[in-house]
Order: C-alpha cells, then sequence, then structure tokens
C-alpha cells in the first residue's frame, strides 16, 4: 500500500520532548515522509472495509475504541452518546472523532450548542505524529532490551544479543503495521490543538442549534450535506461525519419539543441509512424523562456512555488497579450491526479512559482486584472435586 | 430441511412440517425488548415461518418497516434461507418502506396519514385473500411500534385507533398481527397505558429480555412466552408460560431451557 499517512508535518517536534538515547536511534529504519499525500485511492485511508461485503467503517479517533467496536463506527449508522451530568468528557470522543475526519479531509458537519459553533473546531486535538510515537516506544523497548541484556551474564549475553538482533527484527515490523494502522486511525494530541491549514482547507459546515427555535434549520443542513453522500454500492469513494452536540440541551429553543426531536433523529436516520455518512449524537440523557431516554437509545445504532469519576472515592480506587490515571469509564451498550442479526458480544462493556503521558486517550479494561468475600471456600471445594476425578469447572 | 425443534414455534403451537399456516390467522403477536437485547430476531423468524411454513408455499405478509431499509431485511433473511425480492417479486411480500413516511408526518395531518396506511394495508390484504394460493392467510408486521408513534408525533389515540383497525383486520379477514415494541420505554405510570392496552388485545406475549446475570456469549437473552389464548381452540390445554433462553445465530435462533446446556 502506498505510503497515505495520516501524519502532520508539523507534529513531529512532539517527539523532541522524548529521551534521547543513541542506541536506539541505529535501530531506526529509513524514515518515511511525514508530508501525506492527499488520499485519492477507493477506498479512501479513512474508509476500511469491513469483513462482509458492503460494510465499510469509519475511525472514531480513539485506536483502542476502534478496536473494540470491531473496526470503527459503520457507515449508515447513527452513533449516540450519553453524556454525563457533571463532566463533559463526551466532547473528548466528539473531538477525537471530528479530528479524524479532518484528516482524512471526509466532509464535516457539526453542530453545537455555543453561538460560534466554528470556536469549537479550534479545540480540536492534533494528531501525534505516527514517526514520533513509534519513535519513542522503540526508546523505550530499546531500553528494556539494553537493561536486561546488561543484567545478563557474559555467557548468556551472546544469546541476548542474537535474541536482540532477532527482537528488533520484529519490532520493525510491528512499527511498520502501526503505520499502516495509522492511516485510519490517528492517535491525537488531547493538549495540542489542530493546526489552522487544516481547519480552513476542509469541507467543515457548522450550525448553532442555540437558540434556533426549531429543527428545520439543522434538519436542511443535514438534507443537504447528506445529499452530497449518496451511497453507491461498491464505491466508498469518501465518507461524511455529522456530529451533533448536546442535541436536546436546555438552551435550545426547541428543548421540551420531544416529539420533534424524535421526529428529526427518525428521519436523519433514515437519510443516514442511504448515504455515506456517520453521524454521531451526544446527548445529556439527565434531561429527558426516561421514557424520551429511553427511546433515544431505542434509536440508536450504536449506543455508548461516559460517566466521570467522582473524586478521590476511596472504595473505587481500592477496588480497580491503576485508577488515578482514569479520567472516567466508556459503556459500550450497543454496537451497530449490519448484515447480520447476531450481536455483537463484547468481552466488557465497560472501560476506562485513561490518558496516555496525559495525551492520547486510551481505553483500557477494567483490572479488578479479586474480592475477598466472593467464596474463597468453595473455591476450595472444586478443588478438591478436581484432585479427585474431572478438572475444575471454574478455571482463573 | 429437517429443523431441530424450536421452543419458540413449539410455545407458539407450531409444528414443523404441518400444513397450518403460522402464525395462526386471527392472533395478535406482541414482541416486547429493551435496550439491551434487540427483538428483532423474532421477527426475522416469524417473517421467514410466514413465508415458508404451511401447504402451498406459505402465507403472505404485509410488513409495515419503520425502523430498517428493505436491503436490511433482504440480507438478514437470505442468511436465513429466504429470499425477499423474490417472494416481493411473487407478490407474497408487501413491504412498506416507511423509515420516511412523509404522511405521518404533518402536524395535525396525522390521521389522515395513518388513514390512508390502513387503506392502503387493507387493500393489500383483501387482494392477498383472494388469492387462491394463500389460503387466506396474511400476516401484518410492525417493525417496530415506536416509530410508529413518533410518525403519530406522540398521539397515542391515534396509535391504538390504527392499530384497532389493524386488530380488527385480523378478525374480518383472519389474517395475524405480529408488533414489535419496545417495552422499557413505558417503565412509568403515566405512560404505561399504551403497553397495557397492547397486552389486553394480544393472545402471544413475547418478552425478550437480557440474563439477569449479564452478558454471556453462549446465552444472548431469555424469551419469555405468555399465552392467552390456551382454552381457545385446544383440546389439550397448552403451558400458560414459558421462559427458556436462546443465542442468536446467521442462520436462526437456538432456544433451549436454562442450565441444559454447557
Amino acid at each position: 500500500m502506498a505510503a497515505a499517512r495520516g501524519s502532520l508535518p508539523g507534529a513531529s517536534r512532539s517527539s523532541s520532548s522524548s529521551s534521547s538515547s543513541s542506541f536506539s536511534r541505529a535501530a531506526l529504519p529509513s524514515s518515511p515522509s511525514p508530508h501525506p499525500p492527499p488520499p485519492q485511492q477507493s477506498p479512501s485511508p479513512g474508509v476500511k472495509l469491513g469483513g462482509g461485503g458492503g460494510t465499510a467503517f469509519v475511525s472514531t479517533g480513539i485506536p483502542d475504541l476502534d478496536r473494540i467496536l470491531g473496526g470503527g463506527f459503520l457507515l449508515g449508522s447513527v452513533v449516540m452518546v450519553i453524556e454525563d451530568a457533571d463532566a463533559p468528557h463526551h466532547l473528548l470522543l466528539l473531538r477525537s472523532f471530528m479530528s479524524q475526519g479532518i484528516m482524512h479531509r471526509q466532509p464535516l458537519l457539526f453542530a453545537g450548542t455555543s453561538k460560534e459553533p466554528r470556536a469549537f473546531l479550534g479545540t480540536l486535538p492534533s494528531p501525534v505524529s505516527s514517526l514520533a510515537s513509534s519513535k519513542e516506544e522503540r526508546q523505550r523497548r530499546g531500553a528494556a532490551g539494553a537493561d536486561s541484556s546488561a543484567q545478563d551474564q557474559e555467557k548468556n549475553l551472546r544469546i541476548a544479543w542474537q535474541y536482540k538482533k532477532y527482537f528488533g527484527e520484529q519490532k520493525i515490523g510491528e512499527t511498520q503495521n502501526r503505520d499502516i494502522e495509522q492511516e485510519y486511525s490517528n492517535d491525537f494530541d488531547l493538549r495540542k490543538p489542530l493546526e489552522r491549514h487544516f481547519l480552513n482547507a476542509q469541507e467543515i459546515d457548522c450550525v448553532s442549534i442555540q437558540d434556533a427555535s426549531s429543527l428545520a434549520i439543522l434538519h436542511d443542513h443535514v438534507s443537504s450535506f447528506l445529499s452530497k453522500l449518496p451511497r453507491k454500492d461498491g464505491g466508498f469513494l469518501n465518507a461524511g461525519r455529522i456530529a451533533i452536540q448536546s442535541l436536546c440541551a436546555p438552551q435550545c429553543g426547541y428543548f421540551e419539543k420531544d416529539w420533534d426531536i424524535l421526529s428529526f433523529i427518525r428521519s436523519l436516520r433514515a437519510k443516514i441509512r442511504s448515504s455515506n455518512a456517520v453521524a454521531v449524537i451526544t446527548f445529556p440523557a439527565s434531561v429527558l424523562s426516561h421514557s424520551f431516554s429511553k427511546r433515544w437509545q431505542h434509536m440508536a445504532d450504536t449506543l455508548l456512555s461516559v460517566r466521570a469519576i467522582p473524586d478521590e472515592d476511596k472504595d473505587l480506587g481500592k477496588l480497580l488497579t491503576g485508577y488515578q490515571d482514569m479520567l472516567g469509564f466508556l459503556h459500550v451498550h450497543k454496537v451497530a450491526q449490519s448484515h447480520t442479526q447476531v450481536p455483537l458480544i463484547l468481552e466488557a462493556s465497560t472501560y476506562s479512559l485513561k490518558l496516555q503521558k496525559r495525551r492520547s486517550l486510551v481505553l483500557e479494561q477494567l483490572n479488578q482486584a479479586p474480592v475477598e468475600a466472593s467464596s474463597g471456600t468453595s473455591y476450595a471445594t472444586s478443588g478438591s472435586c478436581s484432585s479427585s476425578s474431572k478438572g475444575s469447572p471454574l478455571d482463573f | 430441511m429437517a429443523e431441530l425443534p424450536n421452543l419458540l414455534d413449539e410455545a407458539m403451537g407450531f409444528a414443523p412440517g404441518s400444513a397450518a399456516p403460522f402464525p395462526r390467522g386471527g392472533v395478535v403477536v406482541l414482541v416486547e425488548d429493551c435496550v439491551e437485547t434487540s427483538g428483532a430476531f423474532v421477527l426475522h423468524h416469524f417473517l421467514k415461518r410466514a413465508l415458508s411454513s404451511g401447504g402451498g408455499g406459505g402465507g403472505a405478509v404485509v410488513f409495515l418497516a419503520f425502523a430498517q431499509p428493505f436491503a436490511h431485511y433482504d440480507r438478514l433473511l437470505r442468511k436465513l434461507g429466504c429470499n425477499l425480492s423474490v417472494q416481493r417479486k411473487n407478490n407474497k411480500l408487501h413491504f412498506f418502506d416507511l423509515l420516511e413516511y412523509p404522511g405521518l408526518r404533518k402536524g395535525n395531518a396525522t390521521n389522515r396519514g395513518f388513514l390512508d396506511l390502513y387503506r392502503e394495508i387493507q387493500r393489500v390484504v383483501e387482494g392477498c385473500s383472494l388469492q387462491e394460493d394463500n389460503k387466506g392467510c396474511v400476516n401484518i408486521m410492525i417493525d417496530d411500534l415506536s416509530f410508529l408513534e413518533i410518525a403519530a408525533h406522540g398521539s397515542m389515540d391515534d396509535v391504538l385507533d390504527f392499530l384497532h383497525y389493524c386488530i380488527s383486520l385480523t378478525s374480518v379477514m383472519d389474517c395475524s398481527l405480529v408488533i414489535l415494541n419496545h417495552e422499557d420505554i413505558y417503565a412509568t405510570e403515566e405512560d404505561h397505558e399504551l403497553l397495557t392496552h397492547l397486552r389486553y388485545f394480544s393472545d402471544f406475549l413475547i418478552k425478550v429480555g437480557p440474563l439477569n446475570t449479564g452478558l454471556a456469549a453462549d446465552v444472548h437473552g431469555q424469551l419469555t412466552i405468555v399465552n392467552k389464548e390456551i382454552f381457545k381452540d385446544h383440546a389439550r390445554p397448552m403451558q400458560k408460560v414459558r421462559n427458556f433462553h436462546f443465542k442468536v445465530k446467521e442462520n436462526g435462533v437456538e432456544t433451549f431451557y436454562p442450565g441444559s446446556r454447557h
């Protein structure tokens, strides 16, 4: 595949912050050009074709979430994110989603609750250059390898070197794989805003939903946006992204017109089905009645929710490892499925949102410390059973 | 094609290979699901059964699709062994694509929209009943009712009126009605009315829910089937409430009693 990487030319300066070790530099492969050629191929790098014919995904902007959802957000689906009542964690998802779209030069429609929705674009994160991240990775691994080899005795040293040589090859292969993946999804540095020229070059439509007395304006924008992205079988040339922030927020003029909003989502859903686009809608479920909140959730093809961690929850801190690094939790309630009626059963439905090196978002499965009270005796009995004839059914 | 006995069919009084149409005429089936577990597979199962069971190549289906486009059902049913495009061509399947039905969305004119829709359904059902090979068996399926409510802009009276008309069709024209709805929408008292009405109408109530114990790869959830017509036309009363687990597969649904599988 051609080196159509989504990395940013200016972003490589973030690598200077990493510790420099002359040892690892020798292992660097010839550095590929950080300047991305415009994605012109079909399918474009921003669209990944799924296993079954006709399914296509776009990246969520968070590589871990892509992996969890089985490739990303399904084209032609409506994604809903239930907001946390107290913290703006949903914006992390929304920003990553929008930034990723901009990196892939995909058309974007953003509807925000502020008066100046375009100002929100200034807060979008900038991608971490894949070159820098892979270099850091290599340095980290290289340093670890050096330590272990130094500790070994001379006899083992030779083996360790051989091993390292082999390991180095593997490493390069791995990083190349990473680079290919990063065409599709970038790591984003949440501390660094996206550079202006990206925003100017893009086809970005912004609508404010504050003070709008009805959803007609948004509806018109969505219709005209989606009419440019008709779905053609086989040809996934480009994919559009619609990001709607806090659709039912109380500051909107149509707030309390619950059925109007539902009709809007219904029509959005119908239009999305026949176009090459994904819509991500975040909504504060707490301002809706229980009944309407459930209605919203039923309309979603992919349903996620974010929850902030209350400050200094000692009990939770004891229960979960790595608690202090967590920003919050992400729940996956529903995953959009096309071509199949079989529901996707994930390994876990709750993931912790963490910031890696204070800048890029990662999702991890919760590591629960074993609860003491969970029947140590029953383990003992099953253990005694297994010693007699058959293997223990409880296999931990 | 020999099929495994399916608890879902059994609970509905359907024996594989029998000449009786499925679901039986005059029956109203209400399927209730929730956000955690979709009940769409029950509808797919019934759709396939309705089109293929019974003598003479199955009955006709009037499908009101509010939730998904035709391509979606076509893809899924193909995996179940039923070609909807062909059925549609043969006038077995009458597919109403109502994803964006405009007639239902105009403020005060909801009544009109529903009236037109009903007239259309009535016309099709009468047309089907006249055909010889259908043996008078027509199924009306609604996927799903919550979208119908949105189309009616939340007017419960309109929805109930529409359903009343459809239910009266089931007794007059001897067709069956299968409705998919979401139970958890009506959790609070004031919203509960529609659901109680629906449950009252229905002869079979199928509840689809997740396992209490949480996610599982082998068991996707549980089904509860309440049979309200036990004494209608069976000499031997059937079991009233059945409860079993299910696993949705590409080519069908696997049902089993709790604990009967490892």
